[in-house]
């Protein structure tokens, strides 16, 4: 992989909900767990010592059951929400520092957020609420509703301007919120369970909109999600959280093949591993003297087994992206793979 | 035994020379403040003068038209808008147009200024649970004492006249508007106002682009209420010098002029039907896109 810029980095997160959060932080800090802490003191342990680097231009998926703390975890990106403990750098710039002015600044140009039940101003137009954060802003009105328009194409609203947000479905009110998210032209993209409140197919549409986007806007995106198949396939990054605290990270590749613990083994049971695992996440080292077939590492292993079946010795090459040779892959190892 | 079935209450002199103490005390702020608040509320006096001269003055198919316009203005309803003119002409034509008109003045008069102090105190009421819980018994025993128990200090200190009138209005009136703008604001979906936070909607922005946006049917609703009670309060006002369809009411109730009695009745309840389906059919229209009517 390429070298790559930090764009947000978490610190030792903490938050407890509570009366009194500070008094019972060193608690914490010495290991009492969210039970333990909610019976006998009665504050709810929300994020446990999170620590996390979010490359730029990325999509970082955040993903953990309900109660997991990944909504609360994203809402301190933005300080929606104030730990209890820790730091938040966006561009090396500590949020938690921020006045009110450069918390809103930060708010109007840096980030923008989507929302899982979408957050749209019911009274205004669609047109309106996609110009909202420019307004916001100050952009002046005839500039707003030039640029606003172009998102509204771009998420294929077009000829839906004058409607409002409860006469859409919802796949069309999160397009609005998705295009009232990207008209600020934030570098960074905050989105909470964006597609979890849509059916799957809808859902599996809102998933191709927003990578045919990033392929050409390339912003930082965080993304929150529960479901697997989602963070899989939208993630570049994958972080997973349970009772608050951070239990793996890593690309797709790693939480399918070395899954940290039991927990996410049981996740990840049930997906269709022939369909995510790659072959560059298989490689091992090349023997000697390898002349075998060569096959592009980010192929996924559905795709790839008949060819390693006719390779001679049952056996191919792998290449990265530059089709340097990175190691090799046999038909044992691909089938083993599979059965986990 | 006389310890338990007389209570122990202070003594009579005690009382009344407590109650001496207060009015006397009050008497004096009256004497010494009663100048200066008169002249304070001058401008709202001439301000009413000048509305009851002005709908007096103007020839009555024009204020026929005028109460149509507004009433079809308000709310695009043939039914609403032909009923209240009817009503008006009826009015009319049983000679209780002069009076009519008078009570339109000091109702109109004590709705705006009801709107203009009570929609800040309930946004201020909305911002803060301490101010609510300050706020609210507050009004709780503004609609709950009886108007005759202000009517006197009102009296005491500005004498027998509209603007007491007025005040003593406002007072009984006030309260919905106030409540039901702390409610309509608090009301507004908390989903929204994160996601007007998160944009970085400053305060202002967030109250004026989103909050009393949001509220203004229940604002509305509390309009409409606002208005009820200040026809309400007719009867009682003119015992203090207002001029109106309260008049002719008091003067049936002491003679036992039954007919005078229920015909000006009769021409409030008119007042109130007509201000109410106007309103309300309003509020309702501010609310078209929650049923999601487009806007092309």
């Amino acid at each position: 992989m390429t070298e790559e810029n930090i764009k947000v980095q978490i610190r030792n997160l903490y938050k407890i909900f509570g009366n009194n959060p500070k008094k019972v932080l060193p608690l914490v800090k010495d290991g009492m767990g969210k039970p333990e802490l909610l019976d006998k003191h009665n504050h709810v342990l929300g994020i446990q010592d999170v620590s996390l680097d979010i490359p730029e231009k990325r999509i970082q998926v955040i993903m953990g059951l309900s109660g997991s703390g990944k909504s609360t975890l994203i809402r301190h990106v933005n300080r929606l929400i104030e730990p209890t403990a820790g730091e938040i750098l966006v561009d090396g710039e500590d949020v938690m520092k921020m006045s009110d002015d450069q918390l809103r600044d930060l708010r109007r140009f840096k980030m923008s957020m989507v929302f899982q039940k979408f957050g749209l101003l019911p009274h205004r137009l669609v047109e309106e609420n996609v110009q909202y954060g420019l307004t916001i802003q100050g952009v002046d009105e005839s500039e707003a509703k030039k640029r606003a328009q172009h998102w509204i194409d771009r998420v294929g609203l077009s000829g839906y301007e004058r409607h409002y947000p409860g006469q859409l479905s919802g796949g069309m009110q999160q397009r609005v919120g998705l295009a009232r998210a990207l008209a600020t032209d934030a570098e960074i993209l905050l989105m909470d369970e964006a597609f979890s409140a849509l059916d799957p197919l809808i859902r599996f549409d809102m998933q191709s909109i927003l990578l045919e986007l990033q392929d050409e806007l390339h912003k930082t995106i965080i993304f929150i999600t529960h479901d697997l198949d989602e963070a899989l396939r939208l993630g570049e990054n994958i972080a997973i959280l349970r009772d608050g605290a951070l239990i793996q990270e890593g690309d797709a590749q790693e939480i399918v093949l070395k899954p940290a613990d039991d927990y996410i083994a049981d996740f990840t049971k049930d997906i269709n591993r022939a369909k995510v695992i790659r072959l560059y996440g298989l490689a091992t080292a090349t023997p000697n003297g390898f002349d075998g077939p060569t096959v592009d590492g980010d192929m996924v292993l559905d795709e790839a087994m008949p060819v390693i079946n006719e390779a001679p010795d049952r056996t191919v090459g792998v290449t990265d992206e530059t089709g340097k040779l990175i190691g090799t892959v046999d038909l044992s190892t691909a089938i083993r793979a599979l059965h986990a | 035994m006389e310890f338990l079935t007389e209570f122990p209450s202070l003594g009579r002199a005690d009382l009344s020379a407590m109650r001496r103490w207060i009015d006397g005390n009050f008497r004096e702020f009256t004497r010494a403040t009663g100048e200066a608040l008169e002249a304070f509320f001058n401008p709202l006096l001439k301000f009413l003068v000048w509305f009851e001269d002005l709908l007096q003055a103007t020839p009555w198919p024009i204020i026929l038209l005028v109460i149509g316009g507004l009433a079809w203005l308000g709310a695009r309803d043939w039914k609403i808008t032909i009923g209240s003119v009817v009503a008006f002409v009826l009015i009319g034509v049983f000679g209780m147009w002069e009076d009519t008109m008078s009570t339109l003045a000091i109702i109109s008069v004590a709705t705006i200024l009801c709107i203009a102090i009570g929609i800040p105190i309930g946004i201020l009421m909305s911002r803060s649970d301490r101010m609510q819980s300050i706020i609210t018994p507050i009004l709780d025993v503004m609609q709950t004492i009886p108007s005759f128990v202000y009517l006197i200090p009102v009296v005491m200190l500005l004498g027998i006249g509209k603007v007491p009138g007025l005040i003593a209005v406002c007072i009984y009136a006030i309260p919905p508007i106030v409540r039901l703008t702390n409610l309509g604001i608090r009301l507004v979906d908390a989903d929204v106002m994160e996601a007007a936070d998160a944009f970085g909607a400053s305060p202002r922005q967030k109250l004026f682009g989103v909050q009393v946006p949001l509220a203004l049917p229940n604002i509305f609703a509390g309009v409409n209420q606002t208005i009820m009670m200040a026809l309400s309060m007719v009867v009682i006002a003119s015992m203090i010098g207002v001029q109106g369809l309260g008049v002719p009411v008091l003067r049936a109730i002491s003679n036992q002029y039954l007919a005078l009695g229920l015909m000006n009745g009769l021409a409030i309840v008119a007042l109130a039907i007509i201000f109410d389906r106007v309103s309300q059919t309003y509020g309702k229209r501010l609310q078209a896109y929650r049923t999601g009517r487009g806007n092309d």
